[in-house]
């Protein structure tokens, strides 16, 4: 299953290929995930996975609650460290530095203005007034640029959601890890950020992981989806659909349909 | 340039029409007195009823001295120069206890919360000579100070030292989890980490201990003043009972009442200015 994988992204680049200095100013990087378990204690959460990302993928990682995915994902950033296998990023055993993520909670300083939020998020070199231009700059792309001086307290979700964004996208990073950023936002506020996200992504090509337990969010922006059932992918499924993506498309349905079969069928839990 | 020459005297017109421009101002402080007079309504009641309890007789001099000869009795000291040098000598106690017990007990506090090691080290020690109550320490102080500046100074700081403490090391130790990994994440070092993230968070919680510290402050003060010193406030309030002048006891008392409210109005000035960012101190302007 994962050899068919790796040779269904013919569009992007080779993921074997040694990524030295990115081709275009802001390129993902390859993941390359071997055997990778992680257990709490007596309690293994993943069950070794193998699983090769292209550079610029956008990969969606679905399942049930507990199922590892969030794990999965402290693993790609450097949160937490793997109990079995390795973590190659673009070849590389990962280091911390190259990968942002955003959270459930946009975990904004309080105590900052919404534009210092968003220079935490730049590296701290450069000019005050430099980096301060920068900050308004990624503010103005995620349509906040008139919020620079307000506090983060009187934002609403959804904006606070994107001040996150914005802090995150402000080192260009080449890996992006989305925690079910959305979950907590209404349906139509949902709807508007992934359009933003999808947008931002199609723009910067990083490559970027999201965990959600939201089928339809998944669909709606990733280039390939992965299910994972008791610490092991028990789904890989290709996205091919062109964008920007007709919402409730047939193509889309017949997805949504197979990946909740899987997650909803009777005989899952075979692993153990 | 035409155009903008015809703009100016139209953009001049509103500042000609200057009269409107300081009515919003004078409307806005009239708006903001009634808030402010409404807080000393009660306490210009009290003196008004003190004033006519005394000049109707009912309150006789010797227990409780009219307003108007506890004010003679401040113009008094304050022409010969007592009340200013007692007021003097009782701040710079009052300043030097707070900042060597209150540096103290920050220290502590920060070390305490951001290290294990020091919180076991010094934690259960600090707990056991917080509960001893420091004002049944004057005894063993005079012994050993006399009764110079030092015992004074001992005493302020010893009280201050706790409540600054505790409140340090609450704030620092209650620090958002989510938001100190979110630090890390983005590669915060542990200094920035401390002055972005920890330090702003344990703010509430340090304001809180400042300001139980200031009133221990003046309490201990009054207390090792009214006992131990050959000046300072408290030191003229106990000179003038020997010579039964209840004015000037008075005044002491009032003068407490309101360094006490000096100091928790600067208090609350500052937590104002430093949690702006916090939803339960923003001004609504």
């Amino acid at each position: 299953m994962i050899a068919t994988t790796l040779q269904r992204q013919g569009v992007t680049l080779e993921p074997a290929r040694p990524v030295r200095q990115p081709v275009m100013p802001h390129h993902g990087v390859t993941l390359d995930l071997q055997n990778l378990g992680k257990s709490f204690g007596a309690n293994p959460v993943l069950r070794g996975i193998d699983l090769k990302v292209p550079a610029g993928q956008f990969l969606a990682v679905v399942g049930r609650s507990g199922c590892g995915k969030s794990t999965l994902l402290r693993l790609l950033v450097g949160l937490d460290r793997p109990s079995i296998g390795q973590l190659l990023i673009s070849g590389r055993p990962a280091t911390a530095g190259v990968a942002r993520i955003m959270f459930q909670e946009p975990r904004l300083l309080p105590w900052a203005r919404v534009l210092a939020n968003v220079e935490v998020g730049l590296t701290p070199v450069g000019g005050a007034a430099e980096r301060r231009a920068q900050a308004l700059q990624l503010l103005a792309q995620v349509g906040l640029a008139d919020r620079a001086r307000d506090w983060p307290a009187v934002l609403s979700g959804g904006q606070r959601q994107r001040v996150a964004l914005a802090r995150a996208l402000a080192s260009e990073p080449r890996l992006l890890a989305l925690d079910e950023p959305l979950g907590a936002l209404d349906a139509l506020t949902r709807i508007e950020m992934q359009d933003l996200l999808a947008a931002i992504w199609q723009q910067q090509r990083f490559t970027a992981v999201l965990v959600t337990h939201d089928v339809a969010e998944a669909l709606a922006l990733a280039d390939r989806v992965i299910v994972i059932e008791g610490g092991r992918i028990a789904l890989d499924l290709d996205v091919p659909l062109a964008r920007p993506r007709q919402r409730g498309s047939a193509e889309l349905a017949a997805l949504e349909g197979r990946i909740l079969d899987q997650l909803l069928a009777p005989g899952r839990g075979d692993h153990r | 340039m035409a155009l903008a020459a015809q703009a100016e005297p139209n953009l001049e017109t509103p500042s000609e029409t200057a009269p409107a421009a300081p009515a919003p101002s004078r409307l806005g402080l009239a708006r903001l007195d009634p808030g402010a007079a409404l807080a000393w309504l009660v306490p210009a009641l009290l003196i008004v009823v003190w004033q006519a309890g005394a000049s109707l007789g009912w309150i006789p001099g010797n227990v409780l001295p009219a307003p108007t000869a506890v004010a003679a009795a401040g113009w008094r000291a304050l022409w010969s120069g007592e009340l200013w040098a007692n007021l003097q000598i009782s701040f710079l106690r009052a300043l030097a206890g707070f900042a060597i017990g209150g540096g103290l007990g920050f220290v502590l506090g920060l070390a305490n919360g951001l290290s294990k090691l020091s919180e076991r080290l010094t934690d259960t020690t600090l707990q056991m000579v917080r509960n001893v109550p420091h004002l049944a320490l004057i005894p063993l102080v005079i012994l050993w100070f006399g009764i110079d500046e030092e015992a004074k100074i001992f005493l302020v700081a010893l009280g201050v030292l706790f409540p600054i403490y505790i409140n340090t090391f609450h704030g620092i130790r209650t620090a958002d989890p989510q938001l100190v990994e979110m630090g890390r994440i983005y590669g915060m070092s542990p200094w920035r980490l401390f002055t972005r993230v920890i330090l702003p968070g344990a703010l509430p919680s340090i304001f809180v201990g400042l300001r139980f510290a200031l009133g221990i402050m003046w309490l201990t003060l009054i207390v090792a003043e009214t006992i131990s010193a050959s000046s300072g406030i408290g030191y003229m309030a106990m000179n003038a009972r020997e010579f039964m002048l209840v004015d000037v006891v008075v005044l002491a008392i009032l003068i407490y009442a309101l360094l006490g409210k000096l100091a928790d109005s600067l208090a609350r000035l500052l937590e104002r200015l430093c949690l702006q960012w916090h939803p339960a101190f923003q001004t609504k302007r």
